[in-house]
């Protein structure tokens, strides 16, 4: 379970996140949307502790994130925007350093690399360079390695940005394959992925939680029935009444 | 441990995964040759000892390991990675002591292979084979205040040109804090404390002192206290802003 509590970030006098509060269950695909800007990915780097939240309190499976940060971590898959990795390694190098540093041996160790580079289909490209990868690979790459150790809840930034309509729809699959007893959040801008993988929404804009619901429902909020417009009433509302 | 000696090997590993490390090392062996014997007459002054080998190191080290420290989190910001490295579980001390070890192993290696320079003054002459042993350690200390200094100005900025010069910098400072045209400029009115700490701040002085075959607890003491410092520092500079 993720659970957060009145989350804020601020930067001087900007507020990237603004009091935010939610309870993310095993089982749930949250899908976090939002214009860019709007303070999805400080959220994601707050969950997964790599910054530091200005107020508020957030746990993952009961390890709180600031006080604990090494078992929140550990029990975390993270893919942050753009999919960082080492571009001089290659991806076996890669994966094998990830498999280190989660303590992966043995058996167990084989069976995860081979299970993610059948996953995520890297089994052609295991010696080259990650620096030379197309985007898509680089971005296959980044997924393997937040699955490798078989993580309670994955945050994905991003996922399918970059893919082609053939890598995305294989992404979602793999996601949709993982969702039954995983906590999975994703963060997007493509609103047909929410309907795709999502089994809940979150909608958030200047940093403000501007609506939590499933899919279905945020749509029948439109006279149209088209998430498309309830995103942006919901989002350019917001910016009107600001 | 296990994660220190992980973040070592991959970082060790990268430094030979691109054309850096046969570049600064083949650069590093000319010109300590270079110095060695174009300007510290190491044949005409007619000593079987290293000291003009080593009394060039200094200097090299000054433009030379910015070199090798310059990439060590600049471009990890600049690529992202720190996330990724951020968000395992790891803690900062980990990979800052990680790191830190994989760039000065890598410069150990680069000082490993003047070994022939040791040979060809064993196969002259007859030198304290003792006091070479203890100038290469001595060396060695020294690269790693460098790179100490180097790591934690590299962590302050995703800009490795930035992090070279500044490094360049602050590592001219401390070497010259000991030379004896600064120190002349103190002589004359500071009391001796007072330039006797300055010169006891510099590289050079703790350098030369175990260069002359004396391992002295002191020097050590000076170099791991500087090591120590700039680490922390580093530390404190990742958690300060992790994120730009």
């Amino acid at each position: 379970m993720i659970e957060i509590k009145n989350l804020s970030k601020r930067y001087g006098a900007l507020t990237a996140v603004n009091d935010i509060s939610f309870t993310v269950r095993p089982g749930e695909v949250l899908g976090f949307l939002g214009p860019n800007g709007a303070g999805k990915s400080t959220t994601m780097k707050m969950i997964t502790g790599f910054l530091t939240p200005t107020s508020g309190s957030i746990s993952v499976c009961g390890h709180d994130v600031e006080n604990d940060p090494l078992a929140a971590k550990a029990v975390m898959g993270y893919l942050p925007e753009g999919a960082p990795s080492y571009g001089e390694m290659t991806v076996r190098g890669f994966l094998e350093f990830i498999a280190n540093v989660r303590g992966l041996t043995g058996d167990r160790r084989r069976a995860r690399l081979d299970d993610v580079v059948g996953r995520l289909q890297l089994g052609s490209v295991l010696e080259q360079m990650i620096e030379t990868l197309s985007k898509g690979f680089k971005r296959r790459v980044g997924l393997a390695q937040s699955l490798l150790h078989d993580p309670q809840v994955l945050i994905l930034d991003e996922p399918t940005d970059g893919l082609d309509p053939n890598q995305k729809h294989h992404v979602r699959t793999l996601i949709n394959d993982m969702a039954k007893d995983k906590i999975i959040v994703i963060s997007t801008h493509i609103l047909e992925e929410v309907d795709a993988v999502c089994n809940r929404a979150i909608i958030i804009a200047g940093g403000r939680l501007l609506a939590d619901a499933t899919p279905k429902e945020l749509a029948a909020r439109a006279p149209s029935g088209r998430l498309d417009d309830v995103f942006r009433e919901i989002t350019t509302g917001q910016k009107n009444a600001a | 441990m296990h994660n220190i000696s992980t973040i070592f090997r991959r970082e060790f590993g990268s430094y030979f995964a691109t054309p850096l490390a046969l570049v600064f090392i083949v650069f590093f062996l000319v010109l300590a040759a270079a110095f060695a014997f174009q300007f510290g007459n190491f044949y005409d002054r007619g000593q079987s000892d290293l000291a003009p080998f080593f009394s060039y190191h200094p200097w090299l080290y000054l433009f030379l390991i910015p070199a090798i420290s310059m990439r060590l989190w600049a471009e990890e910001r600049k690529s992202g990675s720190i996330e990724l490295l951020m968000t395992l579980p790891v803690t900062t001390w980990q990979a800052v002591i990680g790191k830190f070890l994989a760039a000065w192993a890598f410069a150990g290696v680069a000082l490993a292979l003047t070994f022939p320079m040791w040979i060809t003054v064993n196969y002259l002459g007859d030198p304290d084979n003792g006091a070479i042993f203890a100038a290469y350690i001595g060396s060695l200390l020294m690269a790693g205040g460098f790179l100490a200094i180097g790591a934690c100005l590299s962590a302050a900025t995703r800009n490795q040109v930035i992090a070279f010069i500044f490094t360049i910098g602050i590592c001219f400072a401390f070497l010259l804090s000991g030379f004896p045209v600064v120190l002349a400029l103190f002589e004359g009115w500071a009391p001796q404390p007072v330039v006797d700490a300055i010169a006891s701040l510099s590289f050079l002085t703790h350098f030369q002192s175990i260069s002359k075959g004396v391992i002295d607890l002191r020097d050590l003491l000076y170099f791991a206290t500087v090591i120590g410092v700039w680490l922390a520092a580093n530390a404190i500079v990742l958690d300060m802003k992790k994120a730009d």
